[in-house]
């Protein structure tokens, strides 16, 4: 882990040949807020890749990073208090976090686009939808007025908005919150970006509406090929469609695996606890399962590993080292110094 | 949009007629002989006394006094002066004077006050926010009069860069720094409004959606962030037309300008209550006006009220 | 008006950065005492210089204001026409005005004039203004309305006019007529805050709860919705302060504010107006004590906003 500060330095060479190779790469992303109460260690290490077409979902409670590690990839980080001290991310190659803002710019959007959790307050009120949507190529293509317009509705039309050539000139408060999230869907579509990512999409929504948007980004994905970064707290949101889980707790990952993988068995404490505490229709009657404790205060993290004070099997290393993301076998990685143990279930409760 | 711009005209109604009832009440309505409170303690000669009493109507309850008074206005009659000159020719070479300098007033005010109040509401915290918030509230502080005579003595009589008085004319150029002084104390609440609003929307949400499409820094500031910062200045700003037009009173006063603030004056030492009553009651409908006005545009700003 | 309970959880400047780091630490704090929103805001006035300094300035105006003959031992109406607009003499730092008095002794008597009006009118007006907003809010309905249209009526006509009408009804000019007339220019606006404030917490659910119980009008209105809604209306009253002083001094300048007999600055700068060009060290002592006074009041209410609303921060 080097410690030097922001990483200019990173290889710039795109890799275009490769179709294979990751279109996104974040490597030891390091993100503080600096705040009058202290300096808050949101996100702290933070590496993963994302392969074309592949969805990866990042979950944790919140407080956990996940957010922020969203917005420090789109280069939108509040600064102040918001800084990124190392690391970076990697778009096709190109270090898109040493780049100038104006270079920077041409990115969001264009290559990586980004869906919000509460989509009214997301939009702007007082534009029409499809000026908002069109806003994207008239800045980005310098589209008229009219192409922006015909575009808008094209838009409308593949997030299965009904009768868009009508809503076109409606404003955001005129629609329904999941009609509003398809807008927000539309927006981020609108340039083919290569990344979508989706921070909480579903959370403000009802359930019926959460499950036909969930759909929606799916039927999306799979027509055009695009990377997606679902953001989430909720375990049961990324179930069917996401390829990989990231999770993650008190900035740090701590366990990384193919959602399958780490579904019907996984290497983390924490990860193990968070599924436990699922609701699930077999085990009615029975009380349900909470993790004691709270999440720690980011400006001060425990020392060693963060999850050891609620940690069922903590023992004093726990408390002494910090456990480092190890790569554990089946192509996937656990931060816990006993994931063999847990891996197998051979740890007490102590 | 409609039935929205109907409501506003029906509420209308009663406001304008309670307040012109009110400025009429407190003219003529207060206990004791309206007369002797109008030509005070020189008294007036019998035929102006008589004319009052007729234009009046004294002797008749007041809400008679008062509809046939508002009769006359609604033909444009006004009424005279002491001097038996018709208010209305008093009113039209006061107005356009007065005009003139809100209208600068208020053009230094949107054109200052907006741009620096957007910057400091940007820099929130740093040195330029903090002498802004500090200078307008030195300014709102300093009583109006104070900052003309010190306008006045330093950039009129010891700089000369100013006329420090005003000749009976008044053209736009020698009306200048009158409405410096005028449109200063606006100023500084625009610029606080203007900042406070952008503060308080920058870290709105759609304002981040608008950086996460890419949009360039100029136009996430301008077509996001001030297009909706906007919208509480704009009702400030329709408000304080009537107070520009009320508030010459003390500018003009200041730099000898023949206003309407200036004959207000004058109308109010000689207790001469039809050029008294005349004008607050058509700076009640300036009012009025450009309320209805903000109203309007207020709908144009901002959709959730024009489909509500 | 935001919701009180979350002032609480709210020290941070940054909502991001307090989101993040608030799920525990409002924790640990609401593990010792928890702060009430008035305790809270004392908490933070008394560690903010801009407070500090201004209430510390403001007691210094009182002081003077009650007891000006600590400060000067000069009577302010004892003039020599012969001194008439002369500079600073030993004994007499500030100089002389028009009519000889020592321009000193009538700043500081001055000070009696402005903070009296400017507490009585702050007063009466958070009386009369708060009682009318805080039933327009409360009932709403036809009363509500009516009363909004009153304070609509009251608005369309320029304050300073209004109050100029006002006083040109009356023979005679005091100290009372002054408060009467900015009273009635004042209220309407603390009226309109207290009924957006009422408005606001009367949806909330602890009133709700309140009237569920079968509380009366009377004891939901007391007890539960003016604590919560009164913190806009002193922070109104507290800047509105310092405008009623300028509007005392306003009047007075123009001539019909308080009679020349009473000691107020407003009445000396309008006296110094006339040698301006000769003299402007008369217009400059009581212009310069005016516009600290109300700066001081200003300051005084941007600390208490701050405090009440750490959002505008």
């Amino acid at each position: 882990m080097s410690q030097d500060t922001i990483n200019t330095t990173a290889d710039n060479r795109p890799h275009d040949g490769d179709p294979n190779a990751p279109v996104l790469e974040v490597e030891n992303l390091h993100v503080e807020f600096r705040t009058r109460d202290g300096v808050a260690k949101a996100v702290t290490g933070v590496t993963f890749d994302l392969l074309p077409g592949e969805t990866l979902a990042i979950l944790g409670e919140s407080g956990s990073g996940k957010s922020v590690t969203a917005q420090a990839i789109m280069g939108i980080l509040d600064t102040p208090p918001g800084f990124v001290t190392q690391g970076s991310v990697r778009f096709r190659g190109v270090d898109i976090q040493a780049l100038p803002e104006k270079e920077r710019r041409r990115y969001r959007g264009e290559k990586i686009a980004m869906i919000f959790q509460d989509a009214l307050s997301s939009l702007n009120p007082v534009y029409s939808v499809g000026y908002q949507i069109g806003e994207m190529f008239r800045v980005h293509r310098g589209a008229s007025r009219a192409d922006a317009k015909t575009k808008a509705i094209e838009l409308m039309d593949r997030v299965h908005i009904p009768a868009a050539r009508q809503r076109v000139n409606d404003y955001p408060h005129q629609f329904s919150g999941g009609m509003r999230q398809r807008i927000m869907i539309a927006i981020a579509l609108s340039l083919d970006p290569d990344i979508i990512i989706a921070d909480e999409p579903t959370t403000a929504l009802d359930v019926t509406v959460q499950a036909q948007v969930m759909q929606l980004l799916a039927d999306l994905q799979a027509e055009s090929k695009m990377g997606l970064i679902l953001i989430t707290h909720d375990l049961g949101v990324v179930a069917d469609v996401a390829d990989k889980i990231s999770v993650m707790y008190a900035g740090r990952l701590i366990e990384q695996a193919r959602s399958l993988d780490l579904y019907s068995n996984p290497a983390h404490p924490y990860t193990e606890r968070l599924l436990a505490a699922i609701p699930r229709v077999d085990m009615k009657g029975q009380e349900l399962y909470t993790i004691k404790g709270i999440p720690p205060n980011l400006t001060d993290i425990p020392a060693g590993c963060a999850f050891h004070p609620r940690c069922p099997y903590a023992q004093s290393i726990c408390s002494e080292k910090t456990p480092p993301l190890e790569v554990v076998p089946g192509d996937r990685r656990s931060a816990c110094h006993f994931w063999k143990e847990v891996l197998d279930g051979s740890l007490q409760i102590r | 949009m409609g039935t929205y711009v109907l409501r506003r005209l029906l509420q209308m109604i009663p406001v304008f007629f309670g307040a012109t009832f009110l400025i009429f009440y407190l003219v003529l309505g207060m206990p004791g002989d309206p007369l002797a409170v109008m030509c005070g303690e020189r008294g007036c000669d019998p035929s102006t006394a008589n004319a009052l009493r007729a234009q009046f109507h004294i002797g008749e309850p007041l809400y008679v006094q008062y509809f046939e008074y508002m009769k006359g206005i609604l033909t444009l009659d006004f009424g005279e002066t002491f001097s038996r000159r018709p208010v209305l020719d008093v009113m039209g070479d006061a107005f356009p004077i007065t005009i003139r300098l809100a209208t600068l007033a208020f053009i230094i005010e949107i054109f200052i006050g907006v741009p620096l109040g957007l910057v400091a509401g940007l820099r929130r915290g740093k040195f330029f926010d903090s002498s802004i918030l500090l200078g307008t509230l030195l300014i709102i502080s300093i009583p109006i009069f104070v900052i003309g005579f010190l306008m006045q003595y330093f950039l009129g009589l010891k700089l000369g860069w100013f006329r420090p008085t005003v000749s009976g004319e008044a053209p736009w150029n020698e009306l200048l720094l009158p409405a410096i002084v005028l449109g200063t104390v606006s100023l500084a609440y625009i610029m606080r409004l203007t900042r406070t609003s952008v503060v308080e929307n920058i870290h709105a949400d759609y304002v981040r959606t608008a950086v996460a499409k890419g949009l360039p820094h100029r136009r996430v500031v301008t077509v996001h962030l001030l297009r909706n910062s906007l919208i509480p200045v704009v009702t400030y700003l329709g408000a304080d037309i009537g107070a520009l037009m009320g508030g010459a009173i003390v500018t003009e006063r200041i730099f000898n300008i023949k206003g309407v603030g200036g004959t207000l004056y004058q109308a109010i030492n000689r207790g001469e209550a039809p050029t008294i009553v005349s004008i607050v009651v058509i700076l009640v409908i300036v009012y009025l006006v450009f309320n209805l006005l903000v109203d309007l545009l207020y709908a144009v700003l901002d959709p959730r009220i024009r489909y509500a | 008006m935001p919701d009180p309970s979350s002032k609480t959880v709210m020290p941070s400047q940054d909502a991001s950065a307090a989101a993040l780091t608030l799920g525990a630490s409002s924790e640990s704090k609401s593990l010792g005492k928890p702060r009430s929103l008035w305790s809270d805001a004392w908490h933070d006035l008394r560690r903010n210089p801009t407070f500090v300094i201004s209430a510390l300035l403001i007691l210094f105006l009182i002081l003077v204001a009650v007891f000006p003959s600590l400060f000067t031992s000069t009577d302010p109406k004892r003039c020599d026409l012969i001194m008439g607009n002369n500079g600073r003499a030993p004994g007499h730092p500030f100089g002389f005005d028009r009519q000889g008095c020592d321009v000193y002794a009538r700043v500081i008597y001055g000070a009696r004039a402005s903070v009296t009006v400017g507490i009585l009118v702050t007063s009466g007006v958070v009386l009369i203004g708060g009682f009318i907003g805080a039933i327009a809010g409360f009932y709403g309905g036809a009363a509500g309305s009516l009363l909004s249209r009153l304070t609509d009526m009251f608005f369309a006509i320029p304050i300073l006019l209004f109050a100029i009408v006002f006083l040109s009804g009356f023979p005679f000019r005091n100290i009372w007529t002054v408060v009467a007339a900015i009273m009635l220019v004042g209220w309407p606006s603390v009226a309109r805050i207290m009924r957006g404030s009422v408005i606001s917490v009367k949806e909330s659910d602890f009133v709700t709860a309140a009237r569920a119980l079968g509380a009366s009008d009377m004891r939901i209105l007391a007890r539960h919705i003016l604590p919560n809604a009164i913190a806009p209306v002193i922070v109104v009253a507290t800047i509105s302060l310092g405008l009623f002083i300028v509007l005392e001094a306003t009047l007075s300048y123009l001539g019909i504010g308080l009679p020349g007999s009473t000691v107020s600055w407003g009445g000396d700068i309008n006296d110094a107006q006339a040698s301006l060009r000769t003299a402007p060290h008369v217009l400059l002592y009581p212009s310069v004590a005016l516009s600290i006074t109300v700066l001081a009041f200003m300051l005084l209410g941007d600390a208490v906003r701050d405090a009440l609303d750490p959002k505008l921060r």
